[in-house]
C-alpha cells in the first residue's frame, strides 16, 4: 500500500512521498502504548503512573490488561514524576507518562531531582509532544522541553522519527538503569527504516547518503528531511539525511562528520530554535572548528502560530518545499 | 536495628551527644540548617535506634524500611545520626560542605544510608508514595516514612501525594511533620499559615497523631502502632526549633545561622551540662 496523505504531507510532498515507496505506520503513541503492553506483560517488575492521561497516552488496553501495573494519579504532574521516581528508587522500572507540554514545566523540579539526580531507573514519556496540540495554543505546546532536559545531567533523550525507533527507545529505557525522556507526537509517521536497520541509543541513523547539503532531523521532522533531499535529488544535489532519534547524548562523529564532509548543515526539529538539537549541532561544530555553512529550523522566539500541526510546520518551513529552500539558499550564500 | 536495645534515657543521653555532634560538624563546615537539625534530631534518633528496620549491613536489602527526608536541609543531624549508626565513619562528616566532598548540604544517595537526594521542598511525599506503592505491589513487608517540614507544607505537591497515599491506602507509610512553627521568615502562622493540620490531614483520608516529638515514648507509641488497615499515618511532632541550646531555641535567625566560636563554646557548655544530669541520673 503506499501511504495515504498524512495532513503533514502537501500534494507534491505526498508524491514525493510515494516516489520513496514510503509506507505509512502508526502513530508513534500508538506504536508505543503497544511496545510497552507487550514489555510488561513479559515483565511485572514494569509500571506505568499516568495522570489521567491513560486515554491520551494509548494506554486504555494497558490498563484493562495489566491493571496492578499501571498506578493513576490523576491531574497531578509533580506528583506522578516523584511517584514514578519512588517505584524506581525501591526496584520497578517505572514510566511517568504525562502531555510532554505539562510533564516537562510543571514538574521539572521533580524531574530534574526526584528522577535526574537521584539517577533513578525511571522513564518519562512526553505524549502529544511538540505542536502535537497545535491548535490548542501554547499551553499545550512542548517546544521547550529538550532545551530544558538537555541541561540536567543523567537523563538521555530520544525523539523518535518513526514506528520502529518508537519501539526500540522505549525497550532501551526498559533496559536502562538511569532516567530517559522520550517524547511522541500523535500523527502517523512513515516508516523510514529497513527491516535490518540497527537502533542503538546515541548513534544518529543514516536515511540517505550524500555531501551537498546534510540534514539532520529528529522525530516528526526526520520525514521532511528525507523529502527534501529527494527533492533536492531532482537538482542534481546528493543531500545526506540523519535521524538523529537520541538528542542526548548526542551522535557527535555522526554530526561532525556532516560539517566536515558535507557542503552545508540544516537541523530540523519541533522545538524552539532555542536549545534543541540545532543548537546542540551547533555548538559541538563550532568548538570543533568546523564552521560549514549552517541553518536551524524549528520554531522561532515568538508566539507559535496555532493550527494543525502540519500548519504549523509549513509555516515555519519544516517541510519538503521549505526546508529545500532552506538548504538551497544555504548553498548560495556559502 | 534491634528493637528496644536502648532505653528512653539512653535514647535522650545519645540525643545530647548527636546534638553536640551536629553543631560541630556545623560550626566545623562553617555552614549548615543550625534550629531545624536540632528540631528534628530525636525523631531521627529514635527512628533510627528503635522504629527503622534498616542498617549499614541491611540497607541493600530490598525489604528493609525506607526514611526519605523530605526536609532535606536538616541533613546535618541525619549525618550525626548515620554515622552514629555505623553507615560511615564519623571522621567523614568533617569533610561536609568542603570542595568535592559528597557531605553537600542536602542528602544524597552518595551517601551509605540516604535513599534518595532532596532538598528541594515538596518532594519526599510523593517519593515515599511511589516507594510504598512498590511496596504493595511486591508484597513487601517494609515501612515508608518520610520527615517533612512544617513551612514545607505550603508546597502544594504535598498535597497531591496525600490525596495519592489515601486513594493507594497505604498504610505502610507515615508522614511525620517536624512542626516547630517557625521557617525562615518567621512564625509559620504569620508566613501563610497551615492550621488547624491535624483537620488538614484527616480530611485527607490519613490516621493522625500529634505527639511531643522530643518524648521518646510518646513518639515510640505512635511509630509503632499498627496503621489502621487502609490508612497513611500522619504524625505531628511538635518541637521546639534550636531543641537543646537556651539561645536556639525559638529564633527565627537560627534557621541557617552558624555559630560564632563562643556560641559553640557556650552551647558545648550547655550540652555537657545536660549530658552530665543524664548520667547523673542513670546512675
Amino acid at each position: 500500500m503506499s501511504a495515504p496523505a498524512p495532513s503533514t504531507f502537501t500534494p507534491a510532498a505526498q508524491a514525493m512521498a510515494e516516489k520513496l515507496g514510503l509506507k505509512m505506520g502508526r502513530a508513534n503513541l500508538d506504536e508505543f502504548g503497544a511496545t510497552l503492553m507487550e514489555l510488561a506483560k513479559a515483565d511485572p517488575n514494569i509500571v506505568v503512573v499516568t495522570s489521567d492521561s491513560r486515554g491520551s497516552g494509548k494506554l486504555g488496553s494497558f490498563g484493562q490488561a495489566l491493571p496492578k501495573q499501571l498506578v493513576e494519579v490523576g491531574i497531578a504532574e509533580q506528583n506522578l514524576v516523584g511517584i514514578t521516581a519512588g517505584l524506581a528508587a525501591a526496584g520497578k522500572k517505572s514510566f511517568g507518562v504525562s502531555p510532554a507540554c505539562f510533564l516537562t514545566a510543571r514538574s521539572l523540579e521533580q524531574i530534574k531531582n526526584d528522577v535526574c539526580y537521584s539517577d533513578v531507573p525511571a522513564t518519562l514519556v512526553g505524549i502529544s509532544a511538540g505542536v502535537s496540540y497545535g491548535a490548542l495554543g501554547s499551553t499545550h505546546h512542548s517546544l521547550h522541553d529538550l532545551a530544558a532536559l538537555r541541561a540536567i545531567p543523567n537523563i538521555t533523550i530520544v525523539v523518535p522519527a518513526d514506528n520502529f525507533e518508537a519501539r526500540e527507545a522505549v525497550r532501551a529505557a526498559a533496559k536502562s538503569d538511569h532516567p530517559f525522556f522520550i517524547r511522541f507526537g500523535k500523527a502517523p509517521m512513515c516508516h523510514l527504516h529497513k527491516p535490518d536497520a540497527k537502533f542503538a541509543v546515541g548513534n544518529a541513523l543514516t536515511l540517505r547518503d550524500g555531501d551537498d547539503v546534510a540534514f539532520i532531523g529528529t522525530g516528526e521532522t526526520a520525514v521532511h528531511c528525507l523529502l527534501a533531499a529527494a527533492h533536492l535529488a531532482e537538482r542534481g544535489l546528493n543531500c545526506r539525511v540523519l535521524s538523529m532519534h537520541t538528542v542526548k547524548p548526542l551522535d557527535a562523529d555522526a554530526v561532525l562528520r556532516c560539517g566536515r564532509e558535507c557542503r552545508a548543515v540544516v537541523t530540523a526539529e519541533e522545538h524552539s530554535v532555542h536549545g534543541g538539537l540545532g543548537e546542540a549541532c551547533a555548538s559541538l561544530l563550532l568548538q570543533a572548528g568546523v564552521n560549514a555553512p549552517f541553518r536551524i529550523v524549528g520554531i522561532p522566539d515568538e508566539d507559535t502560530v496555532t493550527g494543525a500541526q502540519a500548519d504549523i510546520f509549513r509555516h515555519y518551513g519544516i517541510s519538503m518545499d521549505g526546508l529545500a529552500a532552506t538548504a538551497l539558499a544555504l548553498m548560495k550564500n556559502a | 536495628m534491634a528493637t528496644g536495645a536502648l532505653s528512653d534515657r539512653d535514647l535522650a543521653l545519645k540525643s545530647v551527644r548527636l546534638r553536640k555532634r551536629t553543631l560541630e560538624i556545623i560550626y566545623h563546615a562553617g555552614a549548615g540548617h543550625t534550629g531545624g537539625s536540632l528540631s528534628c534530631l530525636d525523631i531521627l534518633n529514635l527512628l533510627y535506634n528503635r522504629i527503622l528496620n534498616v542498617s549499614p549491613e541491611t540497607f541493600g536489602e530490598p525489604t528493609r524500611d525506607r526514611y526519605v527526608q523530605s526536609k532535606g536541609h536538616s541533613v546535618e543531624a541525619l549525618y550525626a545520626v548515620l554515622a552514629d549508626c555505623g553507615f560511615f565513619p564519623n571522621s567523614k562528616l568533617e569533610t561536609l560542605c568542603h570542595y568535592q566532598s559528597p557531605f553537600v548540604g542536602h542528602p544524597t544517595r552518595k551517601i551509605p544510608g540516604i535513599e534518595m537526594n532532596t532538598g528541594a521542598l515538596g518532594h519526599g511525599l510523593s517519593i515515599s508514595v511511589g516507594m510504598a506503592l512498590a511496596g504493595k505491589m511486591d508484597g513487601a513487608p517494609y515501612r515508608v516514612f518520610t520527615l517533612m517540614g512544617d513551612g514545607e507544607l505550603a508546597e502544594g505537591s504535598n498535597w497531591e501525594a496525600a490525596m495519592a497515599a489515601a486513594h493507594y491506602d497505604l498504610d505502610n507509610l507515615t508522614a511525620i511533620i517536624d512542626h516547630n512553627t517557625l521557617q525562615i521568615t518567621g512564625p509559620t502562622r504569620d508566613v501563610c499559615s497551615n492550621e488547624p493540620l491535624d483537620e488538614k490531614w484527616r480530611a485527607f483520608g490519613w490516621t493522625v497523631a500529634t505527639v511531643n516529638g522530643h518524648d521518646f515514648a510518646a513518639l515510640t507509641e505512635a511509630l509503632s502502632k499498627p496503621a489502621e488497615p487502609g490508612k497513611p499515618t500522619c504524625i505531628i511532632a511538635n518541637t521546639v526549633k534550636g531543641r537543646g541550646v537556651s539561645f536556639i531555641e525559638n529564633t527565627t535567625q537560627w534557621h541557617h545561622r552558624v555559630p560564632t566560636e563562643s556560641e559553640f563554646q557556650q552551647a558545648m557548655r550547655e550540652l555537657d551540662v545536660a549530658e552530665a544530669k543524664l548520667k547523673e541520673a542513670a546512675e
